[in-house]
């Protein structure tokens, strides 16, 4: 039921995207973000759209399981496209739908906002898909490394986040087990009147909770007999290292910008 | 009810890098009040079978037959509910499932889903929790208040309460004690016994499976690797270790004794007392040792 979930999910592989450093993936990830809000006509959107299928593809990871994966988030682009579409009133009327106009300018914000937002998840999908929970924070707290001089808990943000990350999939498992169980005790999660179904959901939460709360417990106390201290003085087993790939991707990724700037309206 | 597998194979997560044949061409008939057991190594695929028993696994390829519902590959399978009302499923850690305020509550919840009133679920609870072998003061307890064995009881008591004419049991002793694992073993024997309950049970352990099955089913790397009784089974222990099984206690013994001695028994004797008696009944004859 869970199964098609893709967040937070690493996808072993052999390939270019893999290879690359935390600090480099997490670097152009956020150079990304902000060098998308360049694009602001076809041509700019189209090199973003470009770029971004070239890294899937670098990836290797199967476009069909990024599919099968995104499908529910693709609802969410299909539904900003339909707001902007119907609730920009500028520009020219394009046609009409019953007794909606629909405007020249709401069909182009709808159209580049939806691509922004699908490019946006495609990328940072493609991060966690490409990279062990343990690289992105080893790769988070080396970058944000120098804000510890102003007392920001840098390592305990970075653990935070990979013990999350590293339990998104037992979670899942756990949802997926307890549901079963519910369903053979005459469940109906996915059929039946809107307050059954919201009702169902009680018998699947609560055990949730308890498991996930016993886990938490476990784990500190895991940590705890194993002499965990914290971030202070503590040395890494793996250690980062920056290669060609990471400086030409960041070349790359210049280019695509230099190339946003030169097409922008 | 009958319920028969035929050909069946599962894709866990298919369509994805993870996809996995968990069991593959796996056919197995179960007669309406058969007992039986399925063993395997780790991993082997025993309780991917067992979700296929109330359809709660679809098969990727292949039948499922229960009762007169056919649950086929490749289609939409409706109105399952009237399938899983008849087949109980005790999972591995049953007590995960456990949410209600308190026990009694959790007890009739199964039933009441399938449109048993209040009162009778609550009655059904009752003889549930005798069933299981708990007091009944226990009822206005919150189930997490409760020990590890107790609430394992509980829930197989939540099962037992819907009334099912199978029950699907999928290592329901694991991690109790010895004694509580006989008592639990031997109350579904009991229920088997009178009410002609089929009931199907995974387990790791080959002395339940000697002692309470008519059928066994091995699996092994998500195939039927062998299927019989038990005598069938237990006489090739070479084959059995193979698959990283082992015989029972009583077969090794027999085993020991007749390389020992060079004795030379007829047949694989699956309880302490029949070996006994045939090694009496030799030594009376003038066997010597
Ligand atoms: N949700 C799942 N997603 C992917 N693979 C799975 C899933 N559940 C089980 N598998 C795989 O299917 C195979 C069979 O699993 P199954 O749980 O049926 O084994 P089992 O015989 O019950 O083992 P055990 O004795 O440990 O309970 C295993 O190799 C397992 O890794
Ligand atoms: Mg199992």
């Amino acid at each position: 039921m869970m199964e098609k979930m893709i967040f937070g999910r690493y996808v072993p592989a052999d390939s270019l995207v893999h290879k690359m450093d935390p600090r480099s993936k997490l670097t152009i990830i956020f150079l990304f973000v902000c060098v998308i809000f360049l694009a602001n006509n076809w041509q700019t959107y189209a090199i973003i759209g470009i770029y971004t299928f070239f890294m899937i593809g670098l990836s290797r990871i199967p476009a069909r399981f990024l599919y099968g994966g995104l499908k529910p988030v693709l609802w969410l682009v299909i539904f900003t496209f339909l707001l902007q579409i119907f609730f920009t009133r500028e520009g020219t009327v394009l046609f009409h739908l019953g007794p909606l106009k629909i405007y020249e300018e709401g069909m182009k914000m709808g159209f580049y906002i939806s691509f922004r937002f699908f490019f946006l998840i495609l990328m940072t999908s493609l991060l966690t898909l490409t990279t062990t929970p343990i690289e992105i924070t080893d790769g988070l707290e080396t970058l944000l490394g120098p804000l510890k001089k102003v007392r920001f808990p840098v390592h305990e943000m970075a653990l935070m986040m990979s013990i999350s990350l590293r339990f998104i999939p037992t979670l899942m498992q756990e949802t997926d087990k307890i549901m079963k169980a519910q369903i053979a005790r005459g469940v109906e999660f996915a059929s039946g009147p809107v307050k059954e179904r919201i009702k169902a959901i009680i018998p699947l939460l609560i055990p949730l909770f308890v498991s996930s709360f016993k886990r938490a417990e476990e784990l500190a106390i895991a940590m705890e007999a194993r002499g965990y201290r914290g971030g202070e003085g503590r040395t890494k087993y793996r250690q980062l290292s920056w290669k060609m790939v990471d400086t030409l991707q960041l070349v790359f990724l210049a280019i695509i910008t230099v190339l946003l700037i030169l097409f922008r309206s | 009810m009958d319920i028969s597998l035929s050909h069946v194979d599962y894709r866990y997560q298919a369509n994805t890098p993870f996809e996995r044949l968990a069991i593959q061409d796996v056919s197995i008939d179960i007669p309406s009040g058969t007992y039986l057991a399925i063993i395997g190594h780790t991993g082997s695929g025993k309780s991917t079978v067992l979700q296929h028993l109330n359809a709660l696994l679809v098969p990727s390829e292949g039948t499922v037959a229960i009762g007169d519902k056919e649950i086929k590959a490749h289609q939409k399978n409706k109105d399952l509910r009237k399938v899983r009302q008849r087949v109980g499923i005790v999972f591995q850690f049953p007590e995960h499932q456990l949410f209600e305020e308190t026990v009694e509550k959790d007890i009739i919840f199964g039933p009441m889903n399938f449109g048993v009133t209040e009162a009778d679920a609550k009655k059904r609870a009752r003889v549930a929790l005798k069933q299981v072998g708990l007091a009944e003061e226990i009822l206005e307890k919150s189930p997490f208040d409760l020990s590890g064995g107790q609430m394992r009881r509980v829930a197989i008591a939540g099962v037992l309460a819907m009334e099912p004419d199978v029950i699907v049991l999928d290592e329901p002793t694991a991690g109790l004690d010895p004694r509580g694992r006989k008592e639990i073993m031997d109350m579904f024997y009991q229920l088997h016994q009178e009410r002609q309950l089929s009931t199907i049970l995974v387990t790791h352990s080959m002395e339940d499976a000697a002692r309470y099955a008519d059928q066994i089913v091995i699996m092994q790397h998500g195939k039927v690797a062998k299927k019989g009784t038990p005598e069938e089974i237990f006489s090739s222990p070479g084959e059995l270790v193979q698959m990283g099984l082992d015989v029972p206690e009583v077969v090794r013994f027999q085993l020991k004794l007749e390389e020992k001695w060079g004795m030379n028994f007829e047949q694989i004797y699956l309880s302490i007392e029949q070996l006994s008696s045939a090694f009496a009944n030799k030594l009376k004859r003038g066997v010597r040792l």
